[in-house]
């Protein structure tokens, strides 16, 4: 039956299937994110008006985010839910720096310059769940009042300090992340109904301590054509990027919208416009199915891992990956306000990349590290 | 502690979690079908709509401007052309200091220091990749500077363009008129697609009058432009036409001549042909330089201009109103002969002054001492006022005025040039329509005298007092001035003439009238007694002449008249009418010279000078 080709095969395969092991990578997670970055690569290219220098920084941050994620995928989850505190106080202290001496881009106080300049709101990102999956796995669960308070102090105190930088979308995403982890650690439902009821009360009393521009960007969702070429332009011009791609689209670096300039942020938070308009209904529909098989994947993760920090923690990830997909896709077709979250795994610039990768690390680690995790356990 | 009092029950756990994980997948699941149909909603029921803004944001059609067609003389001289001129411009978003770049164009001399503050607001007010002119027509030495500093001034380039040039300047600065930027009025009178692409029109005189010629029409060009508007790549153009020639009645040298012999001298001088009505010269001055005023002028040198008070602006051969004083006398006799009321061999006696009867009001002659008796060559030859003042009173207002009108006296004569003014001949009638106070409505007969001599409420132009005297010379023929000779198809090289217009002539006049006036008017050139033979004895033709001097202001009665205690420009104005060569009149000419005291000698050389230009270029061997 085995002929010797097919076992000369069947031996490489072996190789690779060692190697995947050796270095703890989840194969199914890895092409889906591969494939991601791939497709992303050649939309960059055309996005960024075919910039090589824009391609060598993309290249570079692929590779610092690639290694973090091997890093972090050799890491067994027991470390990480020792280290999760130190990360989260270690943030925190980030984040107070940064409001004292932050360096100013884009009218907020975001970054950090130590040689190289990054944003310390994208260690909450991690931070968060580590901890929230910690105290959850110490703790039985349903969470009882006091843990929900407790977890709650967790999320808002970096969540605060996030959004008077103002970054209004990454504070957005801590919520939901946090949320997410006290949610599928059991939350009781009339907390969930009751902190709806909560967030619906509250609306109006948001308004009044939203920041101007935060203000005008929800009444221009309502409205794009009320400022058109103030606060509504982004709006307007991605849907005109998105809508003539039509269902085939308009052909790669044959997008007027934004080869043109006409579509603002094209490479960064508006990069899903070009897609749209380049490889139209199509293109967008194959991103999305690519990234609901990686989310998927996630999920799978987090329903075999083997103890609640794990699960937890791997839902939470998973989820959130998900909500960054859905927040930019809808915001850059103008399904909700403008907040200044870009595509995961696509958009160029920022530190998201690295966080991004690290945390599909975590994932594969957790889902590698099961039965070794179950051998080792102290 | 809560921690404690419960177990952790790890099945429980795990089921309580996979529950939740299913929920959040339908979550996950609801929200991305969300965004597929969002997509749906754009991409597929939306498209057309979303498809045709996307074509609408990135062609944008430009118009092409047509290159202005040039300005002749009547023998093909350019008076009006386009000339490449060099401007010095500035790309703020290629400068990588702007300062710096701002201070070696300084350090060079091709900025003045004192200009960079206007220069900066106007780098502020335009868009980072816009080009703002900074300094513009550039000599070849300022040209020559940039080159050798170029190295050092990045983002500064030199630029060409066709700028509107006028070789001869001021010469003919009230004829042709000046080119300027187009404003919102122009905007209103004007086809705004068809000046889509211009940014100058014609203001005044002929560059306004036959704009629409000059102008062409702008081609078309569609460009691909990118969010902030800058052109990245012509698709499609379709050239412009470019505007017809205007070939001017004018004669340059005639025209030269007349500029020369008014010299600094407040005047016009209008010279139109008998025959056809062709004007011949159009000189006011002073002049500006329409270069400059082309090139763009500071609203603080436009407003110095407007303030002079020489008024350089004003087209005094156009716009100018001043009683004709005794130019009109020929006329004023020839109504008479007409109606019957005077012959040639009529003696009036002039002791110096003239009074209506039951009246001892004079009405002074300019020759205190008088001028004997008079008859109707006399009466022309040494303009004699009291003569005029019983030729008049005889005659009658009405008679007088109507005369006047037939030559078209105190009414714009229809010249092709914008804004031609009226002028006055008074009747009782207009008085009765002028004036509110019944008092000031009555008509004195004393105002008929000296109407009869060019003064009182009478207004003429220089250029209907030319057109009047060619009517003189063609015996009643009349045609329209017209500064229009033929315009000229600029790619085919077709010139389509202009044809003059005939006004209703005075043909009722016998012909031995018209010898007789005409014969006066020889006679003050080259009569024995003529006012102005001293200067008509220098003209190698037969010519015919007037001379008139208009009362700026009146002298109260009996005050002997001192022209040096009287301020300059409340001096007399000096008025002459000419016409030649006698036996087949070529050219007729008007020539005002404010304050110039003396039509005789002052206005006079400037007329005849200006004939003899004329006349001289057409004789053989000239």
């Amino acid at each position: 039956m085995n002929t010797p080709r097919d076992s000369e095969r069947d031996s490489r395969l072996d190789i690779l299937g060692r190697l995947l092991r050796w270095a703890h990578l989840d194969p199914p997670m890895l092409t889906g994110i591969l494939a991601i970055l791939t497709f992303a690569t050649v939309v960059l290219f055309s996005a960024s008006g075919q910039s090589w220098g824009m391609m060598q920084a993309h290249a570079v941050k692929v590779a610092v985010a690639m290694a973090a994620m091997l890093v972090a995928a050799r890491v067994d989850p027991a470390w990480l839910r020792r280290g999760a505190p130190w990360l989260y106080l270690a943030g925190l202290g980030l984040l107070v720096l940064v409001l004292v001496t932050g360096d100013i881009a884009k009218g907020g106080q975001r970054w950090i310059d130590v040689g190289v300049r990054f944003q310390p709101s994208e260690i909450m990102k991690l931070a968060v769940p580590l901890t929230l999956a910690r105290v959850l796995h110490e703790r039985p669960l349903p969470p009882s009042l006091a843990l929900i308070t407790g977890c709650l102090a967790i999320i808002l105190v970096p969540t605060l300090l996030i959004a008077v930088q103002p970054d209004l979308g990454t504070a957005v995403l801590i919520v939901l992340t946090g949320g997410t982890a006290i949610f599928l650690a059991g939350l009781g439902w009339r907390y969930i109904t009751g902190a709806l009821a909560l967030v619906l009360a509250a609306m109006p009393a948001l308004w009044f301590v939203m920041h101007d521009y935060q203000r005008k960007r929800v009444l221009t969702l309502l409205d794009p054509d009320s400022d058109p070429l103030g606060a509504g332009y982004h709006i307007i011009q991605s849907k005109i990027a998105i809508g003539s791609g039509g269902v085939f689209g308009k052909g790669w670096l044959n997008g007027s919208q934004g080869q043109l300039e006409f579509l603002p942020e094209r490479s960064t938070d508006f990069i899903f416009a070009v897609i749209g308009e380049e490889w139209g209904l199509m293109g967008a529909l194959a991103l999305l199915v690519l990234y609901l098989f990686v989310v998927g994947r996630g999920l799978y993760i987090a329903a075999t891992a083997p103890d609640t920090f794990t699960r937890v923690l791997a839902g939470s990830l998973s989820i959130t990956f998900f909500f960054y997909v859905f927040v930019n896709s809808a915001m850059v077709t103008g399904l909700i306000p403008v907040v200044g979250v870009p595509l995961p795994l696509v958009s160029a610039g920022g530190t998201s990349m690295v966080t991004l990768l690290t945390g599909f690390g975590i994932l594969m680690s957790i889902h590698t590290h099961r039965r070794l995790g179950d051998a080792v356990r102290r | 502690m809560a921690y404690g009092a419960r177990i952790k029950d790890h099945g429980a756990e795990q089921r309580l979690f996979l529950a939740r994980l299913i929920v959040a997948l339908v979550f996950i699941i609801t929200l991305a079908l969300v965004v597929v149909t969002r997509l749906v909603q754009l991409q597929v029921v939306q498209y057309d709509d979303y498809s045709a803004q996307s074509q609408g944001n990135r062609i944008r059609i430009q118009a092409v401007p047509p290159t202005r067609g040039l300005i002749l003389d009547r023998n093909g001289r350019v008076l009006a052309d386009n000339q490449a001129s060099f401007d010095l411009v500035l790309t703020p978003e290629q400068v990588p200091d702007l300062a710096d770049t701002l201070g070696r164009l300084v350090a060079t001399g091709l900025l003045a220091a004192d200009e960079l503050a206007e220069i900066r607001t106007e780098i502020g007010a335009h868009r980072r990749y816009e080009a703002v002119t900074i300094r513009g027509h550039l000599s070849d030495l300022d040209v020559a500077r940039f080159a050798v500093n170029r190295p050092y001034l990045e983002g500064v380039e030199i630029r060409g363009r066709l700028s509107r040039s006028y070789p001869y300047g001021g010469a003919l600065a009230h004829a042709l008129g000046y080119v300027s930027g187009l404003n919102a009025a122009d905007l209103k009178e004007v086809d705004p697609v068809a000046y889509a692409g211009t940014a100058q029109i014609g203001k005044v005189s002929v560059e306004r009058s036959f704009e629409e010629a000059l102008h062409g029409a702008p081609g078309q060009e569609q460009v691909l432009v990118n969010a902030r508007g800058r052109s990245l790549q012509t698709l499609e153009r379709s050239a412009a036409r470019p505007g017809d020639d205007i070939m001017l009645a004018l004669d340059l040298d005639t025209q030269l001549a007349a500029y020369e012999g008014l010299g600094s001298r407040r005047g016009a001088v209008v010279a139109i042909d008998p025959k056809n009505g062709e004007v011949l010269a159009f000189v006011s001055t002073p002049a500006f330089d329409p270069n400059v005023i082309s090139a763009g002028l500071s609203r603080k040198a436009y407003n110095a201009l407007q303030e002079d008070i020489d008024k350089p602006l004003f087209n005094r051969a156009l716009r100018g109103t001043y009683p004709p004083g005794s130019t009109v006398k020929p006329i004023v006799a020839l109504a008479a002969l007409h109606h019957g009321t005077l012959t040639p061999a009529d003696h009036v006696y002039c002791g110096g002054s003239y009074s209506l009867p039951g009246s001892s009001h004079r009405y002074r002659d300019w020759k205190p001492e008088g001028h004997g008796s008079v008859n109707l060559q006399s009466g022309i030859e040494q303009s004699c006022d009291v003569y005029f003042y019983q030729v008049a009173r005889e005659l009658g207002i009405d008679r007088l005025s109507g005369f006047m009108r037939e030559f078209g006296l105190g009414a714009a004569t229809g010249l092709d040039m914008p804004g031609e003014k009226g002028g006055l001949v008074p009747s009782p009638e207009w008085k009765r329509g002028a004036f509110k106070r019944a008092a000031l409505q009555v008509w004195f007969p004393g105002e008929t005298l000296i109407t009869g001599i060019g003064q009182g409420y009478m207004l003429v132009t220089p250029v209907q007092l030319a057109h009047a005297t060619a009517t003189i010379a063609a015996r009643g023929t009349r045609f329209r001035p017209s500064m229009l000779l033929a315009t000229r198809d600029p790619l085919t090289g077709a010139i389509a003439p202009a044809t003059p217009a005939v006004l209703p002539a005075i043909d009722a006049v016998k012909a031995g009238d018209w010898d007789a006036i005409i014969e006066g008017m020889h006679g003050v050139l080259q009569g024995a007694r003529g006012t102005a033979r001293a200067v008509g004895a220098l003209v190698p033709f037969q010519v015919a002449g007037k001379s008139g001097t208009a009362q700026v202001f009146t002298v109260a009665q009996s005050q002997k008249y001192k022209a040096m205690d009287v301020a300059e420009r409340m001096r007399d104005h000096a008025l002459f009418v000419a016409f030649g060569p006698l036996d087949d009149p070529k050219i007729a000419v008007a020539v005002v010279v404010e304050n110039g005291e003396s039509g005789s000698k002052v206005a006079a050389p400037i007329a005849l000078k200006v004939m003899t230009t004329y006349l001289r270029a057409g004789l053989p061997g000239a």
